[in-house]
């Protein structure tokens, strides 16, 4: 499905990540270090919509919630002094695919608009949850204290350190895309993209695509939880912003201008989007008001998004 | 308990209830008809609010400003739909979710860049600006009650229009199935831009309303947006009726559960519990209320024959 030039260029992008942390501080912008470790997180998280976006056809204007559940339980656990990743990761994880399987379960029930609009009103009621919780600073956000702390015994390992942190959100990045490339290619992928297709079909072959679909929504929710604990640890910092709707579009954005259903297509999303109104946000404060017609003019006229420009002519 | 304080917060929840009729009606009819799914919906309530501010301080006359708002929210709203929403009615509702998305985000910053983001506030002239006295303790905003009796007014006006009328009955028509009204004559484009005027005026008018009261803020249509969506998605997408009473017993269901949801719990947790969980169940009430009624009925309460 992505080509070789897609490839080759999907591969360059993951060296410039991986060199960005001894490249920035030489041409004199450090700060780029951070943009391009946001750039990853939200990669991963548009990496989880894209699951169930671009190869299931669900539209879900919510996910943003995931990241946000992950993000706080990490947070919350880290206040308490439990800082343990062996606890916090799995839970914070766990949590999300909970949440994830709780709302799709109801979610999948409906179909198109509603769909989207339950997705967004799920969201919508965690990030009100959010903001209630008063002992963990409601609007204001929670700071986490400190990192994960994967010490073993007197073996000390942990995440402090600024390049640790971020190379690890680099390897689970890229372990994600290759966990998803095999997915993708197997079984599994290829009931979610018949379903996509042609969803009475597959029913008629004795598929139970529901129970497929919640599986692809819970797992898609998960990875977002995913994204949310790197978020916690990275950022040392959690709010109900992280879970706000408008997240969710931004991650929906990324999706669909990296090209829906192709696999470098959230990190080449990730990237334009963020870099785009890192730009823009240099000429003016008021960038949206440039940034919102060009998303116009890519939802009218760029559909495959940019990586539909390497897909050549056999597209599928 | 407190009868004065249950007469209000009856009135609270009416209040709240008639504002999103107001939106959800435009949205759930421009919904049932072109299958279009208009998130700047949201951003025409703020412009609105926006017009009424501007011109009320213009004119200096509150009344005069509305009166001068509504056509231009109108002419704004047709403007946007001939040259933007026009090209996205046969796209698929991603593509209208992004567009109408990157139109949220023009139109928060187009009103920053021009009034600031400060908002504007506006005063109520003095004849709106009292109190109606009900007996000893009761004491009722004149405006509140304007607000309530307007929005009643409204959507039994529209609930007439649609029942009855030439009009209504082609708009039925047209969220049951549009190709076949096109296909007996009528234009449907006439028909939708009719639509999505009544749709956006209403839209228009709730932020008027609400303008003296909260002021005119950049961003308050998307919080309001979301909470329309539970409505119509619970009313059923297309129906009017549906919209109605959903959008009462969202209004109903939101302030009550404010204002006693931690009394109840009270009875059943301690005092430490209550307080905690009761604002967090509270503010999610409604999207609750959204999931329990889905699972029963997954199309809403009221859906309209034949919306996708």
């Amino acid at each position: 499905m992505d080509t070789a030039v897609g490839k080759v260029v999907s591969i360059s992008l993951l060296v410039i990540f991986a060199v960005m942390p001894v490249l920035a501080p030489l041409v004199g912008e450090p700060y780029y270090v951070d943009v391009f470790a946001r750039i990853m997180l939200w990669a991963m998280a548009a990496l989880g919509l894209n699951l169930i976006l671009g190869f299931g056809g669900m539209v879900s204007f919510g996910h943003a919630a995931y990241v946000g559940v992950g993000a706080y339980t990490v947070g919350i656990l880290s206040h308490h002094g439990v800082s343990s990743g062996f606890l916090q990761w799995p839970l914070a994880i766990g949590l999300s695919g909970i949440f994830a399987a709780i709302f799709g379960a109801i979610s999948l029930r409906t179909r198109g608009i509603y769909f989207i609009m339950i997705t967004l009103a799920f969201s919508q009621m965690l990030y009100f949850l959010a903001v209630s919780l008063e002992q963990y600073g409601s609007n204001d956000g929670l700071l986490v204290p400190e990192r994960s702390d994967f010490s073993i015994g007197t073996l000390h390992a942990g995440i402090d350190d600024d390049h640790a942190i971020y190379y690890v959100i680099l390897c689970i990045l890229v372990l994600c895309l290759y966990a998803k490339s095999r997915l993708i290619a197997g079984r599994f992928g290829m009931i979610l993209k018949g379903i996509k297709s042609n969803e009475t079909r597959l029913q008629a072959l004795g598929v139970s695509t529901y129970r497929y679909r919640l599986a692809a929504f819970t797992l898609s929710g998960m990875i977002c939880g995913l994204s949310g604990v790197l978020f916690a640890n990275f950022e040392g910092f959690v709010s109900p912003d992280l879970m706000h709707w408008t997240r969710s579009g931004e991650v929906l954005i990324m999706v669909i201008l990296g090209g829906a259903g192709m696999l470098f297509g959230p990190l080449f999303g990730a990237t334009v989007f963020l870099l785009l109104s890192e730009v823009l946000a240099r000429f003016t404060d008021y960038w949206n008001i440039i940034f919102g017609p060009i998303l116009i003019l890519v939802v009218l006229y760029a559909k495959g998004g940019i990586g539909g420009l390497f897909r050549g002519r056999n597209r599928g | 308990m407190d009868i004065v304080l249950f007469i209000e917060q009856v009135l609270n929840g009416l209040q709240l209830g008639v504002l999103l009729f107001l939106l959800a009606a435009g949205l759930t009819l421009v919904f049932g008809i072109m299958n279009f799914i208009n998130l700047a919906h949201g951003s025409i309530y703020m412009i609105g609010a926006f017009f009424a501010a501007y011109l009320t301080r213009l004119t200096e006359s509150f009344a005069l400003g509305i009166l001068l708002a509504l056509p231009a929210v109108v002419f704004f709203a047709l403007v946007l739909e001939r040259l933007v929403l026009r090209k996205f009615y046969e796209r698929d509702h991603l593509d209208q979710v992004l567009a109408t998305f990157g139109l949220i985000l023009f139109f928060n910053e187009g009103i920053r860049l021009i009034w600031g983001s400060g908002g504007i506030a506006i005063e109520l002239p003095t004849y709106l600006d009292g109190f109606i006295v009900l007996g000893s303790d009761l004491v009722i905003s004149t405006y509140r009650l304007v607000i309530v009796c307007v929005g009643l007014v409204v959507a039994i006006s529209l609930y007439g229009l649609v029942t009855y009328t030439r009009l209504g009955m082609l708009i039925r028509a047209g969220a049951s199935n549009r190709r076949m009204v096109g296909l007996l004559g009528v234009n449907v484009d006439v028909l939708f831009a009719v639509v999505f005027s009544i749709g956006a005026m209403l839209a228009g008018l709730a932020g008027m309303l609400i303008a003296p009261i909260g002021q005119a803020q950049v961003g308050m249509g998307e919080q309001v947006l979301i909470l329309c969506f539970v409505v119509i998605v619970i009313g059923g997408i297309g129906s009017i009726r549906g919209a109605f009473i959903a959008a009462i017993l969202i209004g109903f269901i939101d302030t009550m559960g404010r204002a006693y949801f931690d009394v109840l719990l009270l009875k059943i947790l301690t005092v430490n519990a209550a307080e905690t969980a009761g604002p967090a169940l509270s503010s999610m009430g409604v999207y609750l209320l959204m999931a329990g009624i889905l699972v029963f009925r997954p199309r809403g309460l009221f859906p309209a024959q034949g919306v996708k």
